[in-house]
């Protein structure tokens, strides 16, 4: 994984949210406040506007630069939750001298486990937890039993599509949409939406490259 | 969507620089990060009070920096918090030496971007978080009760606290006092349009209200049929008189609050309608505020919001305040 690795994902990422923004956006209206998918629209473009500056900087320091960025460009839960996973990858031990798959899957399951302490948020409470925490242990698990990479990110990007999938019935204890108890139920979480999204493009990306 | 705007892009940053201009007496306004302090510089030895949330609450919060109560106000996007290079860059103009405390409202968002900042900050700092909300039931298993109106009650409190010398201590604690004192309630009548989405946050029928909305829409308690205004008053009433308990012949502060697009015509009715019930419960009310103070943009609705007084909150309730939004003793 290299810095200029992260930059292609990141216009990936943004070429398929902006496909599926509309859908998004009316997941968040119908449980959150609307503002979601302007603020993942705007996080993402302000990682990609960042190429100039951090394209030939270690590691270390170019996810501590996207970290502030997403940190201050995106403001609300979305800028402290991603601010927090990419402030915590960029401590990762000794990245500036490469990053293998291994080390970049050791690095993303310590800022999930960052991003799960800040919002205080853990699976089965209706939010992109839901989504990263299962992906997160899939990929760590998958290194364990020495699997090969291909058949990790696959099983990656099914155990995605099960968390978002399973955040429809469930009952929202974390963030704006626990104020609708019951109602909130039969909806999709609309972070684990996006999240899932980002999560496939990512790993559809490394299969087929 | 009708609204006064040029570009969504520019809608804050016009409505920052209108509201710098106007009030140039009594607030600087800074760019890039966006923060308001007050035009003069804080008194040594004094605890800076900063607080901040998204916009679209107006006057809250940059109305309310001034003498007599916040120092600094950090404006986030409409209905989305600042971020922490907001409250450290205001933190580093009006932090005299004596400390800084935020105030934070018990949402999410405010929350992880406050604590973030607070932990990055260098010097010492207090957080008083409030949640005066009774509409949402508290659980240490959700986000909890918001922070809506009574937050102005707060700032008020304990910015004359601060003012005349409490320790960054003393200011927590009292801070913390009158959240757990107050106790708030809102409905809504319509929706209200963030400008960067265009269209209303929620479908609502012409006949419906909202009971027990949050301050960017968010769904309350229950979707209910229009009722009159007394029947709402005495439910929203019952609400917060459930949750506070005040006792008979118990001093409190009624505060009215409008949410942007309610008249204060109507605003006054409800006062009316609260005192009848209020009365007939002799709950003795000592002192009244009634105005838009903590709004949602244009949305149609109103709250109410009580905090149980003794002679400590009613002194600082009285003394001196000079802001945008309010202004007495002076």
């Amino acid at each position: 994984m290299s810095v200029n690795f992260l930059i292609h994902r990141a216009k990936e990422i943004q070429a398929v949210i902006d496909a599926n923004a509309s859908e998004i956006e009316k997941l968040d209206q119908e449980i959150g406040d609307g503002d979601h998918i302007f603020n993942v629209q705007r996080g993402i473009k302000l990682v990609i506007e960042l190429e100039a500056v951090i394209k030939d900087l270690p590691m270390s320091k170019a996810l501590n630069q996207i970290a502030m960025k997403v940190l201050s460009g995106i403001g609300g839960s979305s800028g402290a939750l991603f601010g927090t996973l990419f402030m915590t990858m960029a401590k990762g031990n000794d990245i500036d001298n490469g990053v293998d798959y291994k080390k970049a899957i050791e690095i993303f399951a310590d800022g999930v486990e960052a991003v799960k302490q800040r919002g205080k948020a853990d699976v089965g409470e209706k939010t992109m937890m839901d989504v990263l925490i299962p992906v997160s242990n899939c990929l760590k698990k998958g290194v364990e039993d020495n699997k090969d990479v291909k058949e990790i990110l696959q099983e990656a990007i099914e155990v995605a599509e099960k968390g978002m999938f399973s955040t429809k019935d469930l009952l929202a204890t974390k963030g704006r949409a626990s104020f609708l108890g019951e109602r909130a139920k039969g909806h999709i979480d609309p972070g684990a939406r996006s999240s899932q999204l980002m999560i496939k493009t990512v790993c559809e990306s490394v299969l087929n490259s | 969507m009708k609204k006064f705007m040029n570009s969504a892009d520019d809608f804050l940053k016009e409505s920052l620089q209108g509201f710098g201009a106007a009030h140039q007496d009594i607030v600087n306004c800074h760019y890039d990060p966006n923060f308001i302090t007050r035009a003069t510089p804080t008194k040594e030895g004094k605890v800076a009070l900063i607080s901040g949330g998204g916009s679209g609450h107006e006057p809250m919060h940059g109305g309310l920096v001034g003498y007599g109560m916040l120092d600094a106000a950090c404006p986030g996007f409409v209905f989305s918090s600042p971020t922490p290079d907001q409250m450290l860059a205001a933190a580093e103009k009006v932090d005299s030496g004596a400390g800084v405390l935020f105030i934070v409202k018990n949402y999410s968002g405010d929350v992880m971007n406050f604590q973030m900042a607070a932990e990055m900050m260098q010097g010492p700092n207090e957080s008083v978080l409030t949640n005066d909300d009774v509409a949402v039931e508290d659980s240490s298993f959700t986000t909890g009760r918001r922070g809506v109106a009574a937050t102005v009650v707060v700032e008020k409190i304990v910015g004359s606290l601060a003012e005349h010398g409490g320790s960054l201590q003393e200011c927590k604690a009292l801070g913390d006092k009158v959240n757990k004192n107050s106790g708030s309630m809102g409905v809504a009548f319509s929706s209200c349009t963030v400008p960067a989405a265009g269209k209303p946050n929620f479908d609502i029928g012409d006949d419906e209200m909202e009971f027990g909305v949050g301050i960017h829409g968010e769904p309350g308690r229950r979707r209910d049929k229009m009722k009159s205004a007394q029947e709402i008053t005495n439910e929203l009433l019952e609400a917060i008189n459930e949750d506070l308990k005040p006792e008979t012949n118990e001093e409190i502060l009624l505060f009215v609050n409008g949410m942007g697009g309610t008249p204060l015509t109507e605003l006054y009715l409800i006062f009316d309608n609260a005192k009848n019930m209020l009365d007939k419960k002799n709950i003795k009310i000592s002192r009244s505020l009634v105005g838009n103070y903590c709004t949602s943009l244009e949305m149609q609705g109103a709250s109410i919001t009580l905090t149980k007084l003794d002679e400590e909150l009613l002194k600082h309730w009285d003394s001196s305040v000079h802001t945008a939004a309010m202004r007495w003793g002076v």
